[in-house]
């Protein structure tokens, strides 16, 4: 692999954003180093998956910059997204992943060498020629983060995404995730379910009516964090 | 005259490929599949465009356009004819009365119709993709391949009504035509004729000839929509 | 679901994009029109020599009357075999014929409205009229005869007992020479159409083929030409009334369009047809012309006065 610049650590400062004349994302900042899966964290409406779409690009901020070390603008942006319901296109499993690197501009004889690979890794070779709206939420869940990880992202934003999905399902889809981040590629992604962030996070972004209340490594953040919000947040009461 | 001795004087001259008879169903075919293949051309892009764009009164321009799909097309042969006729603002190009003038007039049925429903189609497609296609960089104007082909079978309908609508009207291609033999005489309008001249035999072959078409667009049409709801999952 | 999870994208970057797609499709637009136009399938606008490539053609307005019969299907060829002109006929009313003529959509108009054609040569559009050939109209009507004129000669008289009895009439109603060869004989008649038009008289707007079906459907009168008669297949209960009245004469006449007022038009090809036409080769052509061993059309080119 070619020696590039690492577009991380992400650095988010004092990013709002406004809709319905409130402000949905209050002021977030942090910092997103390379490594490790970090968890946004949050009930229902505090901006979770706001947040994501404005690191990704999706959405403006209406105040606040969003920077990247590197430029990570533009076809190879090297930070990909993973959606909460999988978005399919109306063609094969192949097809699906051959898009998306053409999207990005990877050469023709390239293309087909890294689908191939995609759907190996994350096993959906025997489906390649399926069409992809037929397959079970699970596996398009899985194919939409094949399809990512063959855009080669050192970052992955994943939008609550297993929160559709039956337990089997989701305890497939958190392996997958934990194989990607011993490869070496960051995630962020959010969730409100608390085991699963037990399980997944190294660090926990906690996220309540727009506001960053917590930044702290997940072991310290479970033990026993410091604002009521977030204690409430644990204690399975319902806060928004 | 008897109904069967017409129906039988019909299917003899389908059966036995007059060569008159072809020259008509031959320029009728030419005609409309031309003029749908510039309306595509045409309409796909612009349609697709119309869907993503956001400015001052789009509403009321996808309001005119589908009011334009009911056009008559007695009307578009009109506006084709005094576009196209010498004391025309175009009558140097010499177009009236020869096939070009024909499929210009059709173009002007079936484009509102392809520019309408591929704004419909894309529209809800985008929706439904958006965050995808822009995660993966294609924003705007170069997300439209993608939507176009994603939306083939609905486009793929809409390019056959279209061709349906264009196949069975006479009042443009007649106007704009001139109905000449040999030359510019398509089924519809060498129907309307030998109808007129009580030849009902050649009126009737002609008429199922654009039935047989009818229903086999149809058919295709279906079999497209049924593939395409296939693949929508 | 969070609201608000539209893009806020600039709306400028949005709208400068959607134009220039729709610049660059009006472009492709235009130069598609222009490609329609040089395609094969369009003959490029010749002049009045032979193209080097293409067809020789020329485009004559007619009336719906010399197509429905059959002549020109008869004559046409023969010109073309002498000639290699080809004859593009489009077929209308007289009214609409002569319009096409003045608007220059045509080369040679041939029709049969003597007034009217005297009007478009005087008023500049047309070079000089002259006569080709004549037939005769005749009144068609129900076997049941309603109005009790079947087969009479005064066509005067008959037309007063139409309109007395309020027989269905069907007229053509398309400014046409039959149209107006119609008028001209309920003014001959006497009948004051504009006082006495009532639900028997059915003005339909269409050709001689149109008319007899429906005079033949609703059982009614109708002037026809008998060339456009002895060839329409569909009589049912049709047939005919008042014939041989000599006020039932009607002229051809056929016209080059005026150069001067329309430089594109082929006046050496349209020239070359109309002296055909009045020349003895056409004018046995169209003598020569029989329906079920009747002869349709009478030429009298050489006639003074036609």
């Amino acid at each position: 692999m070619r020696d590039v610049a690492s577009i991380l650590p992400l650095d988010v400062r004092a990013v709002a954003f406004h809709g319905d004349g409130r402000r949905l994302v209050d002021s977030v900042s942090f910092q997103l180093p390379a490594g490790g899966l970090t968890v946004i964290l949050g009930p229902n409406g505090a901006g979770k998956s706001l947040t994501l779409r404005l690191c990704h690009g999706l959405l403006t901020p209406s105040e606040g910059r969003i920077a990247w070390a590197q430029g990570a603008e533009g076809r190879n942006r090297r930070h990909a997204m993973v959606f909460q319901k999988p978005i399919m296109l109306r063609r094969s499993v192949e097809a699906n992943v051959l898009h998306a690197l053409a999207a990005a501009g990877t050469a023709g004889s390239e293309r087909r060498e890294r689908c191939r690979t995609a759907l190996e890794r994350f096993g959906l070779s025997e489906r390649a020629g399926q069409a992809a709206r037929l397959l079970s939420g699970g596996e398009q869940q899985r194919l939409a983060i094949a399809r990512a990880w063959a855009l080669r992202p050192e970052l992955l934003f994943l939008d609550e995404p297993t929160s559709q999905l039956d337990p089997t399902a989701t305890g497939q889809i958190e392996e997958l995730l934990a194989g990607l981040v011993a490869e070496g590629i960051t995630v962020l992604m959010s969730t409100h379910d608390l085991g699963q962030a037990r399980r997944l996070a190294s660090r926990v972004l906690f996220l309540h009516r727009g506001r960053l209340i917590a930044d702290e490594p997940a072991a310290e953040f479970f033990a026993g964090p410091a604002s009521p919000e977030a204690r409430a947040f644990l204690a399975g009461e319902l806060i928004w | 005259m008897d109904f069967g001795a017409i129906f039988s004087a019909a299917f003899a001259l389908i059966v036995g490929l007059d060569p008159a008879f072809l020259a008509i169903v031959g320029l009728s075919l030419r005609v409309t599949l031309t003029a749908v293949l510039i309306a595509a051309l045409i309409g796909l892009p612009l349609g697709a465009a119309l869907a993503l764009a956001r400015f001052r009164g789009r509403s009321a321009v996808i309001v005119c356009l589908n009011a334009l799909m009911g056009l008559p097309p007695v009307v578009a042969g009109l506006v084709v004819f005094l576009l196209l006729s010498r004391s025309g603002p175009l009558g140097p190009l010499g177009l009236l009365f020869t096939p070009t003038a024909m499929i210009l007039a059709q173009v002007l049925l079936v484009l509102p119709i392809v520019i309408a429903l591929t704004r419909q189609t894309v529209e809800d497609l985008w929706g439904e993709y958006r965050d995808h296609l822009r995660s993966v960089g294609l924003e705007g104007v170069r997300a439209i391949p993608t939507l176009l082909f994603d939306g083939r079978f609905a486009l793929a309908t809409a390019l056959l009504a279209g061709f349906g609508r264009a196949s069975a009207e006479v009042g443009a291609v007649l106007i704009v035509g001139g109905n000449i033999a040999g030359y510019t005489r398509t089924m519809t309008t060498a129907i309307t004729l030998e109808t007129s001249k009580g030849d009902l035999p050649l009126a009737l072959g002609l008429g199922l000839v654009l039935i047989a078409l009818t229903l086999a667009i149809n058919a295709i049409a279906f079999g497209a929509s049924r593939i395409g709801a296939r693949y929508a999952g | 679901m969070t609201p608000a999870m539209t893009h806020k994208k600039p709306k400028e970057t949005t709208l400068s994009t959607t134009r220039r797609l729709l610049l660059a499709t009006g472009f492709s637009a235009a130069l598609t029109g222009l490609a329609l136009a040089q395609t094969p399938t369009a003959t490029p606008p010749a002049a009045s020599a032979p193209a080097a490539t293409g067809t020789r053609f020329i485009t004559v307005s007619s009336t719906t009357s010399t197509q429905d019969s059959g002549l020109f299907g008869h004559i046409l060829p023969l010109f073309k075999a002498k000639t290699g002109i080809e004859v593009r006929v489009v077929s209308q009313g007289t009214g609409q014929a002569l319009d096409t003529g003045r608007r220059g959509d045509a080369d040679v108009v041939f029709v049969h409205a003597k007034a009217q054609e005297e009007k478009f040569v005087a008023d500049g559009f047309g070079l000089e009229r002259k006569p080709v050939m004549y037939n005769d109209f005749v009144l068609i009507g129900p076997k049941a005869d309603p109005a009790g004129i079947s087969g009479t000669k005064d066509i005067a008289a008959a037309l007063v007992k139409i309109a007395e009895k309020g027989a269905p009439f069907v007229s053509r109603g398309d400014k046409s020479g039959t149209h107006s060869a119609e008028l001209a004989l309920w003014k001959v008649a006497g009948v004051d159409l504009a006082a006495r038009k009532g639900a028997w008289y059915r003005e339909i707007g269409q050709g001689m083929g149109a008319a007899l079906n429906t005079a033949g459907g609703m059982g009614a009168y109708v002037l026809a030409d008998r060339g456009t008669w002895i060839s329409f297949k569909n009589r049912g209960d049709l047939t005919i009334a008042v014939e041989g009245d000599r006020r039932l004469f009607n002229q051809y006449g056929v016209i080059a369009v005026n150069p001067a007022r329309h430089p594109h038009v082929k006046i050496n090809d349209g020239q070359a047809f109309v002296n055909w036409l009045v020349g003895p080769e056409g004018q046995k052509a169209i003598a020569a012309y029989k329906i079920e061993g009747q002869q349709l059309f009478f030429p009298n080119a050489t006639q003074a006065g036609a």
